[in-house]
């Protein structure tokens, strides 16, 4: 079994100061906010994409201990709107032999494995944002940063993800800190909320 | 063959050109009257002044006047670089890139036509130097001004796809790799056109210009077929030291994708 968590100390963004924030392994975190107070730029700030002062472990490792490319390979963010490079699907996949795990994950997600031969041009925006899921979790982070997840799926699909991402979280025992604007979804899901008020993150009431 | 020394009045007919493209300008309302008529100026003062300054160079070779020249030449096509950028690097680094590429290639491959190839003794013989290095600087600007333009431009629009790869593990150097190879490809297109087309649809003008001056056209061919070649050794080199100190730049020491050393478009 793991042990791994993450801790924020000291961290300043543009918008929040001084967060002070421990996450246990497996723990499920929401976070909420208006719009504009700083959600996705505190993730991209774990992530390491934007400067910022303070520092952020992983398993009581700083982050200047880890190269850039492990860190984000460990701490992995879903950001709302996925970015593609390449012709087709599988070309954003590690390079490395599909297993079992990766085929049942994309099952559940309603997904064949000749998706890996469709073209980015084809997907829908529901497409997309599951398939950004299915490149992410194909790295097995220790961490998950996602941001607004399920904003752009259906009732269907986004229990399907919501069903990946807690089956994820219980094999993996990994860390999940999740911006949801969707009240009703943090408190079924459960966990830790917490919500930015000015420059703090406080507990939501 | 000998040369036929140009008038005043020559000259000044020919002038008449630039008038009436400057008169058509302001009938068809292109609104750029003003610039032509300010660029034939400049390059009239321009290319009278240096004509002087070399006539008395020529007559000297000073290593520090000739090094004088050299930098005041560099400095001018560093601007140049800079000025065609729509996003320009904040700081030192806006002209920094440029001129610096620029040095590293025009002056590497001037020295190495003058010392190995020409064989010119003392290398920095104004009469080979100064005009050899022109020729490269004048091109490699072109080259280098056009792939860190490239590359700029597009890192500008697509920070959501680099940012994409950094974030699955991806290195700085990943992420930016097709963007970078773009930006080379831009900068060498028209120095490779340049060379495919020299001879067939157009004689380039150092040839032009020493066959009008005299020249046997052969002696005049050799001499061009050599600029092609080290212009177009130089502007890779250029094209290549500027995307790379270019792109290394667009990312901190935490591989972080960093627009903010970018200024917003500078024009439209």
């Amino acid at each position: 079994m793991f042990s791994h968590k993450l801790r924020l100390e000291s961290l300043c963004t543009v918008q929040l100061r001084d967060i002070d924030l421990t996450l246990a392994a497996g723990e499920q975190v929401f976070l909420s906010g208006v719009s504009g107070s700083g959600k996705s730029l505190l993730l991209r700030a774990i992530a390491d994409l934007d400067p910022h002062s303070g520092e952020v472990w992983l398993d009581d490792q700083p982050r200047s201990r880890l190269s850039p490319p492990e860190w984000r390979r460990r701490v992995g963010l879903l950001p709302t709107e996925s970015h593609w490079w390449a012709e087709t699907v599988g070309e954003h996949w590690p390079i490395c032999a599909m297993t079992r795990d990766m085929e049942r994950l994309l099952g559940m997600l309603d997904f064949d494995v000749d998706v890996r031969d469709w073209s980015i041009t084809r997907l829908s925006t529901g497409e997309r944002q599951r398939l950004a899921l299915v490149r992410l979790l194909f790295n097995q982070p220790q961490v998950l940063l996602l941001d607004e997840a399920t904003a752009n799926l259906d009732l269907v699909n986004r229990e399907r993800v919501e069903t990946v991402l807690k089956e994820y979280r219980t094999t993996h025992n990994a860390t999940v800190l999740w911006v949801s604007h969707d009240l009703e979804q943090r408190v079924r899901l459960g966990g830790r909320r917490l919500v930015i008020r000015g420059e703090r993150l406080e507990p939501e009431s | 063959m000998s040369l036929i020394y140009l008038s005043a009045w020559d000259l000044t007919l020919a002038a008449g050109l630039v008038l009436l493209l400057a008169g058509l300008s302001w009938r068809l309302d292109l609104g750029v009257e003003r610039r032509v008529l300010i660029a034939a100026l400049r390059s009239t003062v321009q290319l009278m002044l240096i004509g002087l300054v070399l006539k008395q160079l020529f007559a000297q070779t000073h290593l520090a006047l000739i090094g004088l020249i050299a930098f005041v030449m560099l400095s001018a096509a560093g601007w140049e670089v800079l000025g065609r950028q729509k996003h320009r690097y904040r700081g030192f680094w806006g002209y920094g890139i440029g001129a610096l590429s620029l040095f590293i290639s025009s002056f590497s491959v001037t020295l190495l036509a003058l010392v190995v190839i020409i064989g010119v003794k003392p290398w920095y013989q104004p009469q080979y130097l100064i005009p050899l290095l022109g020729m490269m600087l004048g091109n490699t600007m072109s080259g280098v001004a056009i792939a860190l333009d490239q590359l700029t431009r597009q890192a500008w629009d697509a920070r959501g796809r680099i940012e994409a790869r950094l974030l699955l593990g991806g290195t700085w150097d990943e992420a930016i790799t097709d963007i970078r190879r773009d930006a080379l490809r831009s900068g060498l297109i028209p120095i490779v056109n340049a060379m495919a087309a020299a001879g067939l649809v157009s004689l380039p003008g150092m040839m032009t210009g020493q066959i009008l001056a005299g020249s046997p056209p052969l002696e005049a061919a050799k001499y061009q077929l050599l600029i092609m070649f080290l212009v177009s050794g130089a502007t890779g080199l250029g094209a290549v030291a500027a995307v790379w100190m270019g792109s290394r730049h667009l990312f901190d020491e935490r591989q972080r994708l960093r627009l903010d050393r970018l200024m917003a478009a500078v024009r439209g």
